[in-house]
This record gives C-alpha cells, sequence and structure tokens, in this order.
C-alpha cells in the first residue's frame, strides 16, 4: 500500500450556526487519483480550502504531505500545485514569461527554472509557441501548459477544479494522458468536478452531501453496490434529497 | 408605455439596492459642496472690510451696515476719502476695500445704476477673487432689497460694481466655486453613472436579453437615462440650495433661467454618458473613459480650476469643445452677474448644439445588435 | 413549415471563421441540440438565429420570419436565455420575473400556466435577491423569465453549464414539458451525455457541423469495431494498445479503454479475443475486452478526427 499523502480526520468546519463541513474522513494515496465530487454549495470548497491551507478547520485535523493544514499551512502550501481551468495561466504573458512567473513565485534558482522551462516547453512540443501570447494558443495546449506549469516545482499534490469542462473530448482525452503519466510518477491528483463523467476516470471518488461525505469508493465499485449505471445517477440519487429540502 | 414606466422602475430598484451609487449619486455632491464651502468660508470669515464712503448718505450706511452684519465681514473702518483707504489696504488693516462713488443715492434713485468698486489685495488670487465676489453679493443684495422695498421694478436692479484688484488687477472678479462644482457633479452624476450602468448590463449578459425583446433601442437609453435626469435636477436643487442658505452665496439673475439651464447641461452630460457606453464593453473600461475623457476635462480646461485665459494656446482652442466650459459661463453669468438670455444665447446655443449631437451620435452608436 | 430553417448561413469575425456555411431544418416541437465544446461556434449560431448577429452569407428563419429582415417581429416571438447568468442579481426572483414580463407586454399571471412548476419552486424565494440564489436556481428563474411572454420558439445558451448534476437533471426535465407545450427547443451544450435528452443533436466543432442525427441512431454512425478494454497499470495499458498495429484509436473512457480496430466488418467478439491475446505477457493485470456500441463521444471524435483530416488533405 503506497504512502497517504492526504489525511482527513473528523474534519470539521462551521461559519456561525452553519456547519459547511461536518465531520469528514478520508484518506488518499500517493499516486492516486481522487474525484471529490458534491452539490453546489455541499460544502466542497469550503473542504478543499482547509486541506489546503486556506482556512482554518473548525475541529478535526487534515493532514497534507505529512503536514497538518492548521499548524504549518505554509509547508503545505509548498508541496501542493493547483490548477483551474478558468485561470491558471495569465492570457496576456507568453508561454516563456508564464513559466518564468510560476517557477518565480515557488522560488526556483534561476539554472533550475532555465533547464526545467527548457525542458517543459520541449516535452509540451511548444517551441514554436515560445514567445506566443497564452491567449492565441489553442484550448488544448493552454491546459497542458497549465498542468504543466502547476506541476513545475515538484509538488507532491496537485489540486484540479474541473480540469476539463467545456473542452472537446479529443483534447479532453490527453488531458486525461498527462494526468496518468502524472500519476504514475508518483504525484497524487485531487480532482473537483461538476462533470459527472469526468469523475469516471478517477481511481476513487468521494460525494459530499450537506456537508459530510454520502459515498466513498472506486467508481466501479459504488456503481455496482448502487445497481447504478452512472456516477451521475448516483449522485442524483445522493444529492437530491437533499437539495429538495434546502 | 407600461413597458417604458417598467424600465424606469427597475432603474430605480437598482438604485435604492446599491449604496456605493447613492454615495456617489448623493454624497459626493454634498461632499464637494462642503468641502469648497467651508475652505473657502473660512478664507473670507470675518475679513476685515473698509468702506470708503464718498457720498455718506443713508443708504451707503444701510450697505456699509450690511457688510458689518454679513458673517464673512468685520467692518474695520469708514472712511471719507480713496487715499486713506488705500493706506489701510496696504497696511493689511482692511483687506476688502468698497468704494461708493459721489452722490451715489442719487444716481441709485434715479436711474437704478449706481458705482460701487471693490477693491482688494490681489496677491492671494484665489481668496482675494472669493472675497470680492462675496463683498460684491452683500452690496448686490442688499440693493436688490432696496428696489424692491422702493417698489423700482421687481427684478434685481442694474448696478454696476465694478471690482478692481489692486496689487493684481487682471483677475477675474466673477470667481465662486458654486458653478465649476455644479459642472463637475452633474457631468459625474449624469455622464459616469449612466455609462456605468448601461455597461453593466453589457456585461451581466442582460443587454443580450433587452435586445432580443420588441425595446427599441431609444427606449433602453431613454429608460436608462430618466432616472439619472431626475436625480441630476435633484443635484442642481440640492447644491443651489445649499450654496444659498448654508453658504449665502446669492442668485442675483433668474432662478428659472438656471436651472433650464442646467436641465440643459444635464441632458447634454446624459448623452456623452450613453455614448462612452457604446464604446466600452466593461464598467471598468466605462469608468476608465468617462472619468479621462469628461471628468478631467470638465475639471481642467473648463475655467473651473485655471483661467481660460492664461491657458497654453492649444489648451485654450481644446476648451472650446468641452460641454462644461460654456457651462461655467452660463451659469456665473446668471448667478454672479444676473444676466439674462439676451447675453447668454450664445452659449447657450453652442451648448444646445452639442447635446443634439451628442444625442444624435449615442443613439446611432447604440446598436440593435451586438455588432 | 420548419420553425427553425438555416441555409448557408455563415459569420467570421475579423479574419477568424466562426461558423463555416451551415444548413438545417428544426421541425415545430422539436428539441434541437447543438453539442459541441467552447468555441466551437454554438454561441455565435444562437446570436445569428435571436438576430444579435449579422450573418455575412447564407439566410435563416425563425417562425417564418427572416432574421435580418424580419428581427423586429422576430424579437416578439422568441424565448433566448443567454450563456451567463443573464438576471439582475440586485432584483429580487419576484421584482424579476415581473420585469421581463413588463418588456415584453405580458404578465406574470397570464402565463402562469406554462411556468407553473418552475413558479412553484421559485415561490418560496419570491423575495429573496436573484443573486442569493444557487447556480440550480438561478438559471430557473432565468428560464422562468425567457417563457413568460409564452415564446414559440426557445433558445437555450448552454442551460446546464455550471450547475450542478441535480439541477442539470431538473432543468432539462422541464425542458421535456416546454416541448410537450408545443415550444421548439434549440439548446446548446458541452455535455455530451445530454445529447439523449434531444430529438435530435447537430455535432458541432471547429464552426461546422459534423452530424445531424436523432440519438439512437448515432452509433450507426460508428463504421470500425469498437471495443471497451480494461486492466492495468492503465498507462502501461494505454502504451501497449497504442503499440497495437490494428490500432485506429486508442482513448481513455473512464474506467476503461476504448480501443477501435481498424479492420473494418470484422467480427467485434474474435477482435476482443485476440485482442487480449496479443496483449498477455506484457505484464498487464485483469486484462479484459468486449465489443460495445459507441457513444456519443466515441462518434464525435471519429467525426472531428475524420474533418480535420479532410481539412487537412485539402489544404495540403
Amino acid at each position: 500500500m503506497a504512502e497517504t499523502v492526504i489525511e482527513a480526520r473528523e474534519l470539521t468546519r462551521t461559519f456561525g450556526a452553519f456547519t459547511a463541513v461536518d465531520r469528514i474522513s478520508f484518506a488518499v494515496a500517493e499516486g492516486e487519483i481522487f474525484g471529490f465530487l458534491g452539490a453546489n454549495g455541499a460544502g466542497k470548497t469550503t473542504a478543499i480550502r482547509m486541506l489546503i491551507g486556506l482556512l482554518r478547520p473548525s475541529s478535526g485535523q487534515g493532514i497534507v504531505a505529512g503536514f497538518d493544514v492548521a499548524r504549518d499551512p505554509e509547508a503545505v502550501k509548498r508541496q501542493i500545485g493547483y490548477m483551474s481551468q478558468k485561470f491558471s495561466l495569465y492570457a496576456d504573458l507568453t508561454v516563456a514569461e508564464n513559466i518564468r512567473l510560476y517557477g518565480g513565485i515557488y522560488g526556483l534558482s534561476n539554472a533550475e527554472l532555465k533547464a526545467k522551462s527548457a525542458d517543459l516547453i520541449e516535452r509540451l512540443d511548444l517551441g514554436h509557441a515560445r514567445d506566443e501570447r497564452v491567449a492565441r494558443l489553442p484550448l488544448g495546449w493552454r491546459q497542458k501548459l497549465a498542468f504543466a506549469v502547476a506541476l513545475l516545482h515538484e509538488p507532491r499534490i496537485v489540486f484540479l477544479d474541473e480540469p476539463t469542462g467545456g473542452v472537446d473530448p479529443i483534447t479532453r482525452r490527453q488531458f486525461w494522458d498527462s494526468i496518468y503519466q502524472a500519476a504514475a510518477s508518483g504525484v497524487t491528483l485531487f480532482v473537483t468536478t461538476h462533470y459527472m463523467d469526468e469523475a469516471e476516470y478517477c481511481d476513487r471518488i468521494s460525494i459530499m452531501v450537506d456537508g459530510r461525505i454520502a459515498a466513498l469508493g472506486e467508481p466501479a465499485a459504488l456503481k455496482r453496490e448502487q445497481g447504478a449505471d452512472s456516477i451521475d445517477e448516483i449522485f442524483v440519487r445522493l444529492a437530491r434529497p437533499a437539495l429538495a429540502g434546502s | 408605455m407600461r413597458t417604458f414606466f417598467g424600465f424606469v422602475r427597475k432603474e430605480f430598484f437598482h438604485l435604492g439596492r446599491d449604496r456605493r451609487t447613492l454615495v456617489v449619486l448623493f454624497g459626493i455632491p454634498l461632499m464637494q459642496m462642503l468641502l469648497f464651502g467651508f475652505a473657502l468660508r473660512n478664507e473670507v470669515k470675518d475679513t476685515p472690510v473698509a468702506v470708503v464712503d464718498l457720498s455718506g448718505d443713508p443708504l451707503t450706511r444701510r450697505l456699509a451696515s450690511a457688510l458689518e452684519a454679513s458673517e464673512s465681514f468685520r467692518l474695520a473702518a469708514t472712511v471719507r476719502n480713496l487715499d486713506e483707504g488705500k493706506k489701510l489696504l496696504a497696511e493689511s488693516k482692511a483687506k476688502v476695500l468698497v468704494v461708493f462713488a459721489e452722490d451715489f443715492s442719487e444716481h441709485f434713485g434715479r436711474d437704478g445704476r449706481a458705482e460701487v468698486e471693490i477693491l482688494t489685495d490681489g496677491s492671494d488670487p484665489n481668496s482675494a477673487r472669493t472675497r470680492v465676489a462675496y463683498a460684491n453679493g452683500v452690496v448686490q443684495q442688499e440693493l436688490a432689497a432696496v428696489a424692491r422695498e422702493s417698489g423700482k421694478g421687481a427684478g434685481a436692479p442694474h448696478i454696476e460694481a465694478a471690482t478692481r484688484m489692486r496689487f493684481n488687477p487682471s483677475l477675474e472678479s466673477t470667481y465662486l466655486f458654486v458653478p465649476g462644482v455644479m459642472a463637475l457633479v452633474l457631468t459625474l452624476v449624469s455622464a459616469l453613472m449612466t455609462s456605468v450602468t448601461i455597461t453593466r448590463e453589457k456585461e451581466l449578459g442582460t443587454m443580450e436579453v433587452l435586445l432580443v425583446s420588441p425595446l427599441r433601442p431609444f427606449q433602453i437609453i431613454v429608460g436608462k437615462v430618466v432616472p439619472y435626469l431626475g436625480l441630476s435636477f435633484l443635484n442642481v436643487l440640492i447644491i443651489l440650495g445649499l450654496s444659498r442658505f448654508a453658504f449665502g452665496v446669492p442668485i442675483v439673475g433668474n432662478v428659472f433661467l438656471l436651472i433650464a439651464e442646467s436641465v440643459l447641461y444635464i441632458v447634454c452630460a446624459l448623452s456623452l454618458g450613453v455614448l462612452v457606453s457604446t464604446r466600452a464593453e466593461t464598467q471598468q473600461a466605462a469608468t476608465t473613459g468617462s472619468l479621462s475623457g469628461l471628468m478631467f476635462p470638465t475639471m481642467l480646461l473648463s475655467g473651473f480650476i485655471f483661467p481660460l485665459e492664461s491657458m497654453p494656446r492649444v489648451l485654450y482652442w481644446l476648451s472650446h469643445i468641452v460641454p462644461a466650459r460654456w457651462f461655467l459661463v452660463i451659469v456665473r453669468g446668471i448667478m454672479l452677474k444676473g444676466v439674462g438670455i439676451a447675453e447668454l444665447w450664445p452659449q447657450t446655443l453652442i451648448l444646445a448644439a452639442m447635446t443634439t449631437f451628442f444625442l444624435l451620435a449615442s443613439v446611432r452608436n447604440f446598436h440593435i445588435r451586438l455588432e | 413549415m420548419a420553425s427553425i430553417s438555416v441555409e448557408g448561413l455563415a459569420k467570421s469575425f475579423g479574419r477568424v471563421p466562426a461558423l463555416l456555411p451551415t444548413s438545417f431544418e428544426v421541425a415545430p416541437g422539436e428539441v434541437f441540440g447543438l453539442i459541441g465544446p467552447d468555441g466551437a461556434g454554438k454561441t455565435t449560431l444562437m446570436r445569428l438565429l435571436v438576430s444579435l448577429l449579422l450573418p455575412d452569407a447564407g439566410s435563416a428563419r425563425v417562425d417564418g420570419l427572416d432574421v435580418v429582415k424580419d428581427f423586429r417581429e422576430l424579437r416578439r416571438r422568441v424565448g433566448y436565455m443567454p450563456g451567463r447568468f443573464s438576471l439582475y442579481q440586485d432584483l429580487s426572483v419576484r421584482e424579476n420575473l415581473d420585469f421581463f414580463a413588463t418588456i415584453f407586454g405580458a404578465s406574470v399571471a397570464e402565463n402562469r400556466g406554462l411556468v407553473d412548476d418552475l413558479y412553484l419552486q421559485l415561490e418560496p424565494f419570491e423575495k429573496r435577491r436573484a443573486g442569493a440564489l444557487s447556480g440550480g436556481m438561478k438559471q430557473k428563474l432565468a428560464l422562468c423569465c425567457a417563457l413568460i411572454h409564452r415564446p414559440r420558439v426557445l433558445f437555450l445558451d448552454e442551460p446546464t453549464t455550471g450547475i450542478d448534476a441535480v439541477s442539470r437533471r431538473e432543468l432539462w426535465e422541464m425542458l421535456g414539458r416546454l416541448r410537450a407545450a408545443g415550444i421548439t427547443l434549440l439548446v446548446s451544450t458541452p455535455y455530451m451525455d445530454e445529447a439523449s435528452r434531444c430529438d435530435r443533436v447537430a455535432l458541432i466543432e471547429g464552426g461546422r457541423i459534423l452530424a445531424i442525427e436523432r440519438p439512437g441512431d448515432l452509433a450507426a454512425r460508428y463504421r470500425y469495431p469498437l471495443l471497451a478494454v480494461e486492466g492495468g497499470p492503465r498507462i502501461a495499458l494505454l502504451e501497449a494498445l497504442r503499440s497495437l498495429p490494428q490500432a485506429r484509436s486508442v482513448y481513455p473512457f473512464g474506467s476503461t479503454i476504448h480501443f477501435t480496430d481498424q479492420r473494418l466488418g470484422a467480427d467485434p467478439a474474435a477482435l476482443a479475443a485476440e485482442l487480449v491475446g496479443a496483449l498477455e505477457g506484457r505484464g498487464l493485470e485483469g486484462l479484459g475486452a468486449q465489443p460495445i456500441e459507441a457513444g456519443i463521444e466515441d462518434v464525435f471524435m471519429a467525426l472531428a478526427v475524420d474533418t480535420r483530416q479532410a481539412g487537412e488533405a485539402h489544404h495540403g
């Protein structure tokens, strides 16, 4: 069994009388692709903010890459990368400028940065587009670049927020290829998404409903257990009663 | 018509819900008035004034005590010859010298024309202007009261107050902050706010829905503009009220003419706002456009802060296309000199022409589609 | 008469073509889906049809009206919900409804019937500001506003983007009821799995319509044998499959991998057995392969690849 890199133990967050995240517990292993699902307002965002050290838990514990998220949030931030489809790169900067910027933010030395950016540009086959503004790249390339940049400082965990929403199916699959590659090299991927079919690509998924984890397991196993054809069906079954009540 | 009122009602909902907008709408005019008002009032508070009374009749004595009674002035001395007065001025025992010519009441009684000369120490031009304007105001007001009492002419009597600055004689005497603040506030409220409210709909995506509805472009524009017309009008009343009652700045000329000219300027500023919004896609762009394209010229090129005559040639010519420049001439004329449309028709005509032009341009540029 | 008829409609922005010449028809009361990724030209096509954009070429009629010449009458008869929550966030639910009713010269009361289901769900929140609603509720309100004047044709641009799976499902259920009420619906979406909710779909990419089909007939557009392969480690399996000479395409599909064999007309079951045999001895675990029917994404990708290749051949 691989090492555990994310662990939530009874993690809780309240805002006044409202409990946004209610004693959730789960563990994610190194190299795992973990899907974190939930309806709007189910507490997903709050949970993630706690795990990346942006929000203090009210009670319970979160351990990310060996560091406690409450005691050592800065150490946690150094160990993680983040990518969202919407705003990971500066569209008005060039490819090289974006790489430089992120390298600088994570404190890479000039020599490291030079070597890494050359390597990255070659690996992504972006040599001809080095000095092209990101806004002018096709969406698929932009996405690959954003992911590569998120991996630049060799984080142990990368948080992906709806990484392939709205993308054409071919580009989407190319992107999953690179996610699989990252996972195979030992990076843990924590994916949040509205797209239920995106969830099917994950090794394991959890579904949050009303601040609690209502289901957790491998997509295929969950479908078997619940007698459902798709994750979408399971999701609706779990989340609908909760929403109807609100 | 129901459609139109529904639209206007919605605009008022927006206004009522957004505290920041309300602050801009009413807070800024108030703040401007109070800031300028108190800053300048303190300058003229208890200013020592010397009266050179060459006439020495009951009327001039009445005017002297009017000066004494006003908060702005303190009567330092009344002297009977000009040289003595000038000496007081030079020794800074008096800051303002009000000179009533010989046979003052006789002239005033006979043909309603009387000669007052106001002299001041012009070494500090800004406060000098203000002091002269205030002294002028007090004298004019009192004379108007006298004329009313004696049943001579319903309106303001025609009094030529020759004002001269000692040591700096070329300065304008008609300086007062109210016209400038009015131009500034009306530009802000009318142009900036309309351009922002229209581009907000573009950003939200609601403009798309409005366009794909039976509403005509001019209905959308007018619906957007009418609430701000009303609010700007309210602002005019607030500013005039404040200046008259809180700061004692007189309105020498016809109030209704002043209000009518203000409405003309409001419409001009509103159409400029619409014009900006047809070009800008975001609220941010609209704000930047309105500030740099409208607010700054209104402040700097209208003669509000810097006198037009002393501007570099290029800027002076440029000032001709700034609507506020003409508006300022009109407001100063009515408020301070008491002149009417007979004198102000050229400026009014220019402003009206500009308004028509901007109005047409904005309706033309407001597309019925997204392109 | 067709409810929407499009003939050779095309639009570019500057030198960038957003929509290549396109023709299709939508029958009255039909739910017609425009399915494709971001930037495919869906929004451009919608905006052309609701008279927000002028076409460069071609023509289109909606409910018998020309989208350029008769745009005023057209705007009375259609409903349009743009791709964002185009509501006044600072107005309450009720105020939004009243406003949109007024600008169409309608009233909420006289059109309750059509939007009753939606309205009942919104009623408890009548006084709440639209900005404080959840994404799903906002979208229901926007739909309600778009329906308030009883349009004959309703255009919905990505109504299900950004809302969760539950709200998405409810929205589609509502669209089903509108269809029953005889309203023609043109709906765009980037979610391929929503195709099954439509009577017919147009697959669109790069400004070009790849295919127009009933959802049930889409699978038939897939000509090559398709196998779902499982096994692990996944990355090794992907590489192994791609190295096979008979591979036409290899794509990860959730927990399985879709493998297309390039031998047209071969027996899929035999191909599956052959495939598992070929992969044995490569250190892969839990191997299995079975023939499957192509889904919409398989079809979309195959058509997109064909079209792109045809385009390249044409240019080359």
